[in-house]
């Protein structure tokens, strides 16, 4: 009963195909049709699997469906075949669901772009790449969707082409994502000759037994796809493309780097932690990159000016506490959280371009203020996702964030350590959502008069799904509430199959993660703690940017130092400028103009040359005198005379 | 009379150049379209030798054998295995395009530029279908002399340097490889006691010494790596390709290039196999370096065509680093990226010669902002560049993939360092594109580019075809290669040094142990269980 799972991909790639072809002959509407419609057919099939899995025993939750032989060579084989588990199924949900209202909320924000078919064709194609991403049955069908995705983020983070900084953007996105597809490929390698196969099932069948829990082998080869992730969901140290990313129109910041592509890094850790788990160092170096990222980018996120970038930061620092999760090994308690942020995040980047859309395409918080009462329904939406993603409790991010915090804190591979840096985040990352929303909706209107005269709400087809975005930001948490509650935990529940081989995969170690373990009295007590920062720093925010705005001021004077810091996000960009990019230009020119131009060439000319000079010496014997001939061929033979006469 | 098929396609266009003789040199456009013509039937009848390859026989197929000079045992023995056949394929239909793409832009000499084509592909075809030495050292330094011609009077302003320049670079390794083929000759006479100069006689009559393999082969490989081009003997193929017109840019990359490879594939690797072994760490380690230094300065160059001429060297890196591996998967990348290379190098050569034949520059700074004057041309550009990068479900992935999975199975180190010019490769085109494509159009001249006319998309839709159905669906070229690839592997474990397991991997002997089949991974199991 599988039969139906291509479906999925495939609609979007209709549209991506019927949209691509007939560029620039199709009516507006027309367009928006298909490619919102083939997304949300796919939706429903989505949803259609969704139900049809859950109908199964918990121990048959998987459908496959294998389309055709894609790379044979020699005992490699490698089929076009998709998967359908309790993972991916969360995942294709998340994807087409946020993807679609997202595509109808576009239809309304690309309205007056002359580029609106093409934005729409590479949605499509997007969404065909990254439900490949997820439905893959394999390592190689993943990568498929891995680097198709990153051409999309190519493409849209490009949209706007003719301006320098967007194309910049997008190339760096793509070559950055390049950097960790290297380490996703040798991964890859090392996988496939230890355990004969890149496919899943097989891989979570035999990785146990191949594999020597924490040898060398598997460690490298997790560690190695770790760098993928850490390329595709940007992480230190490849975490620099995504802030650049939001050169790209807002909807695609929110779709593909917020809400689905950048949490592919997270999804393939959690597709493989059979493997993680039998490598507790790649684990440990997993859960240490997630909390410095989330860490070091919330702290940027403390200082920016630029309403997107302030998003983008939070993204990548969220993205860092999912790392945490699976560093951890909680890697339910990482796709909790990714959903729900997809849900919030989504939204906060949808309530931020209905903002620039409204001020007319200004982006800087410097000069916007007091917009609740100009954009209510925006407001109101983004407000509640700000709740959200501070970890109000009762919205879907405190259950996600919490199950994190709890987790780093409880689990057997973490450690109170990551527990403070989750905590302090969480408040920073209170203090920099909430200055967002101070600074946006509240205060004074800095805004020019010109841009005010034109502020206005934004239309039906951007407001609707932000107001459905913002119905799932408090209610995605609920199916994953905590034990301690007394209620079930239905996320938990749900997942439970693929984590369950994880379990058997580790023996005695993975029985005791799974059963947690920590007292709940503990529990509540650090939940109560983390709450208690948040809301502290949320009034901090308050203070600071709308009761004494002045004090802001005043810090951010006696601060300057930590503040450019801040704002030129460390400078990481320059250095990676000065220590690598800036060498390897001149170690190119130089190659080419002395190695190839003057050594190799060189050589060859000088030989050429040499060859030319000896001719040339040998042609002045060719003077065409007959005389001089004839001498010379005297002298030749007295010579052969005078050597016979010796001889005798 | 039945006239086989090897014999009808490699020589119908010689029956084409007949035709061409009789026909006045003014009749431009009748030259033009008969050369076309001929070319297409060459093609069909490539069509028709694709169909009468069955692709579960071992060995050669097809195979004529006549004798042509008996008295030193000189034979017209033509034969194709799976690799010849798709090679030909290639050729027949790069012919045609490029035929296609000299439309307008040849018009000068137009009768002795078609005939040089012409001439050039019976030469390439028959390379590919030669069994016999003799045989296959006339068709080799037959295609100089035409790709001679094409460079040096079709071509650009330092049109003349550039052709010396490839004829004594490749006349250079064609001479050694003289010497070794007359060497081999007296070598079979002083055992059999008859000359012979048959391939398949060779290989299994005589097996040489180390010390005369590792001459043979030194001689052969550089013929071979100096049309690869391999680094560091490279540097005749930039001036080449920029002073080449562009049907001469696209058979250059992508057919003669492949020569060299094909010819490590045919002749070194079964003839001497100990050498081959031998040969392993050098020529992986030049491979790559061809790979990475190819790459890195393609991402300097100014003009566009040099810099897709930087790439081909890196490209045929990682093809010489495949076949190398000695394994099935590394050399059937291998392969099967000969084919690629020949559509995606060949298509960018046709792509930059359009914008050319509009701009007469190829300088990446005289454009910027193409892509809004001309949508078409820029999104198959876009295609072609990123089948070039190897982006999945497009030709170039599933070769590059093989061939560093063959790799990293033969050497960890290879693998590793070939695999950033995955990396690279981005950024080299990437960065060509965007100031290529991208940004404001500032020039002048720019703003009035017409976008591609029908001619111009019946040339590239072939191509684009190509790219994907190699992406997404290869088995059926992967049906075709494998038989040949087990046989050349069989052959080269013939070596006394080594021997062949079961799943097709050539494994040394001396340093096998019982129980440590995987001895080639670096990181092996025993590692871990200490």
């Amino acid at each position: 009963m599988s039969e139906y799972l291509y479906l999925i991909p495939l609609f979007p790639l209709i549209g991506f195909i019927i949209n691509g072809l007939l560029m620039g002959r199709l009516s507006k509407s027309i367009v928006s049709i298909i490619a919102c419609g083939s997304v949300f057919i796919s939706f429903l099939i989505s949803l259609f699997s969704f139900l049809e899995l859950k109908s199964l025993p918990v121990a048959n939750r998987l459908l496959e469906q294998t389309l055709f032989t894609w790379i044979p060579s020699g005992d490699f084989h490698v089929s076009f075949g998709y998967l359908l588990d309790p993972l991916s199924a969360v995942m294709i949900l998340v994807v087409t669901g946020v993807g679609f209202l997202i595509h109808v909320y576009s239809t309304g924000y690309m309205s007056h772009d002359p580029g609106y078919q093409r934005f729409f064709t590479y949605l499509n194609l997007f969404m065909f790449s990254m439900l490949t991403l997820v439905l893959g049955d394999n390592f190689l069908l993943m990568f498929v969707g891995w680097e198709g995705v990153g051409l999309c983020s190519y493409l849209l983070i490009g949209f706007w082409f003719h301006k320098q900084s967007a194309t910049d953007a997008g190339k760096k996105a793509f070559i950055v994502n390049r950097i960790g597809d290297f380490g996703f490929l040798l991964g890859m390698f090392i996988i496939f000759w230890h355990i004969g196969s890149l496919n899943f099932v097989d891989v979570v069948a035999k990785a146990p037994e191949v594999f020597v829990y924490g040898g060398a082998v598997v460690t490298t080869a997790c560690i190695l796809l770790f760098i993928g992730a850490t390329g595709k969901s940007a992480q230190i140290p490849l975490y620099v493309w995504l802030p650049d990313a939001m050169e790209g129109p807002t909807p695609v910041s929110a779709l593909i780097h917020a809400a689905t592509m950048v949490t592919a890094g997270v999804y393939m850790v959690v597709r493989t932690n059979v493997l993680f788990v039998i490598a507790p160092d790649a684990l440990m170096t997993v859960a240490v990159i997630g909390a410095a990222t989330a860490f070091f980018a919330a702290t940027i996120g403390l200082a920016q000016n630029d309403i997107k970038r302030v998003l983008a930061y939070s993204t990548v620092s969220q993205l860092g506490y999912m790392f945490l999760a699976c560093g951890v090994a909680a890697f339910t308690a990482g796709v909790f959280h990714l959903m729900t942020h997809a849900f919030f995040k989504a939204l906060l980047f949808l309530g931020a371009g209905s903002v620039i859309h409204g001020m007319s395409d200004e982006q800087d918080m410097r000069n916007m203020g007091g917009l609740r009462k100009y954009m209510p329904v925006t407001f109101k939406t983004m407000f509640v996702a700000t709740l959200a993603i501070a970890g109000i409790p009762g919205l879907s991010g405190f259950f996600s964030k919490d199950e994190i915090l709890w987790k780093s804190f409880s689990s057997q591979f973490g450690h109170p350590l990551f527990w403070v840096i989750g905590v302090v985040t969480a408040a920073l990352t209170a203090f920099y959502m909430f200055r967002l929303v101070y600074l946006t909706f509240y205060g004074k209107e800095r805004m020019s008069a010109e841009a005010k005269s034109h502020i206005h709400e934004s239309p039906k087809s951007m407001t609707v799904p932000l107001i459905v975005l913002a119905v799932l930001s408090v209610i995605g948490g609920w199916v994953g509430i905590p034990h301690i509650f007394g209620v079930t935990n239905y996320f938990e529940h749900w997942l439970e199959p693929v984590m369950a081989q994880t379990a058997s995969a580790s023996g005695a170690e993975g029985h005791a993660l799974l059963a947690g373990g920590g007292d709940a009295g503990m529990e509540i007590t650090l939940m109560v703690v983390s709450v208690l920062l948040v809301l502290i720093s949320i009034f901090c925010a308050y203070l600071l940017y709308n009761k004494k705005t002045e004090i802001s001021t005043s810090l951010a004077n006696k601060l300057s130092g930590v503040k450019s810091l801040l704002l030129n996000k460390y400078y990481v960009d320059e250095l990676y400028g000065g220590i690598v990019i800036r060498p390897v230009i001149y170690l190119s020119l130089f190659l080419w103009k002395v190695f190839d131009v003057v050594i190799i060439d060189g050589l060859i000319n000088g030989m050429a040359g040499w060859y030319g000079d000896i001719s040339d010496t040998f042609r002045k014997g060719q003077t065409g005198r007959v005389r001089t001939y004839a001498t010379v061929f005297m002298f030749g033979v007295l010579m052969i005379i005078a050597y016979m006469i010796m001889d005798i | 009379m039945n006239i086989d098929l090897l014999t009808l396609v490699t020589f119908f266009p010689a029956l084409g150049i007949l035709l061409l003789l009789f026909i006045p040199k003014d009749k431009a456009d009748t030259i033009k379209s008969l050369s076309l013509i001929i070319a297409f039937v060459t093609f069909l009848i490539s069509l028709f030798l694709y169909g009468a390859f069955d692709p579960i026989a071992n060995g050669m197929q097809l195979e004529v054998n006549l004798p042509w000079i008996s008295s030193f045992g000189i034979s017209y023995h033509m034969g194709i295995d799976g690799i010849s056949l798709l090679m030909i394929i290639l050729t027949t239909i790069l012919t045609v395009l490029a035929i296609l793409a000299s439309w307008n832009s040849i018009t000068e000499g137009v009768k002795g530029y078609y005939i040089s084509m012409l001439l050039l592909q019976v030469g390439m075809i028959g390379v590919f279908c030669a069994l016999d030495l003799f045989l296959f050292y006339v068709f080799w330094e037959l295609m100089l002399i035409p790709m001679y011609f094409i460079i040096g009077m079709w071509g650009g302003p330092r049109k003349l340097y550039a052709a010396i320049k490839f004829v004594l670079f490749t006349m250079f390794g064609s001479l050694l490889m003289l010497v070794a083929i007359m060497f081999i000759l007296f070598e079979y006479q002083s055992v059999t006691g008859e000359f012979s100069f048959d391939m398949l006689k060779i290989i299994s009559s005589l097996s040489f010494g180390y010390q005369e393999q590792l001459w043979l082969f030194a001689a052969f490989a550089l013929a071979f790596a100096i049309k690869v081009p391999l680094f560091p003997f490279h540097t005749w193929l930039p001036d080449a390709h920029v002073q080449a017109p562009t049907a001469g840019s696209v058979i250059l990359a992508g057919v003669l290039l492949k020569m060299g490879t094909y010819g490590f594939i045919r002749i070194c690797l079964p003839m001497f196999p100990d050498a081959t072994i031998t040969f392993i760490p050098y020529i992986s380690v030049l491979a790559v370096i061809a790979i990475i230094y190819g790459a890195l300065v393609a991402m300097v160059q100014k003009d566009v065509k040099s810099l897709v001429a930087f790439s081909s060297v890196s490209h045929m890196g990682f093809i010489m680093l495949g076949i190398f591996a000695l394994n099935i998967q590394g050399l059937e990348g291998a392969v099967m990226q000969m084919i690629n290379h020949g559509i995606s190098t060949g298509a960018l050569f046709l792509l930059v010669g359009m914008i050319y034949e509009r701009r007469h520059t190829r300088l990446i700074e005289d454009f910027g902002g193409i892509a809004k004057v001309m949508p078409v041309f820029s999104v198959v550009f876009m295609i072609v560049t990123l089948s070039s990068i190897g982006l999945p479900l497009t030709n170039g992935f599933v070769g590059e993939f093989l061939i560093l999975l063959g790799t990293f199975k033969a050497n960890v180190w290879y693998a590793v360092f070939a695999a950033t010019g995955v990396v690279f490769s981005a950024c080299y085109m990437l960065w060509m594109y965007q100031r290529v494509f991208y940004g404001d159009v500032t020039k002048e001249e720019n703003k009035k580019l017409l976008d591609l006319d029908l001619r111009e998309k019946v040339i590239l839709l072939p191509l684009i075809i190509l790219i994907f159905w190699i992406g997404i669906y290869p088995k059926p070229f992967f049906d075709k290669i494998e038989p040949a690839v087990k046989n050349v592997l069989e052959q080269v474990s013939h070596a006394s040094s080594v021997r062949l397991t079961d799943d097709y991997e050539i494994i040394a002997i001396d340093k096998e142990q019982p129980g440590q089949e995987k001895l080639t991974l670096n990181l092996s199991e025993e590692s871990d269980k200490k």
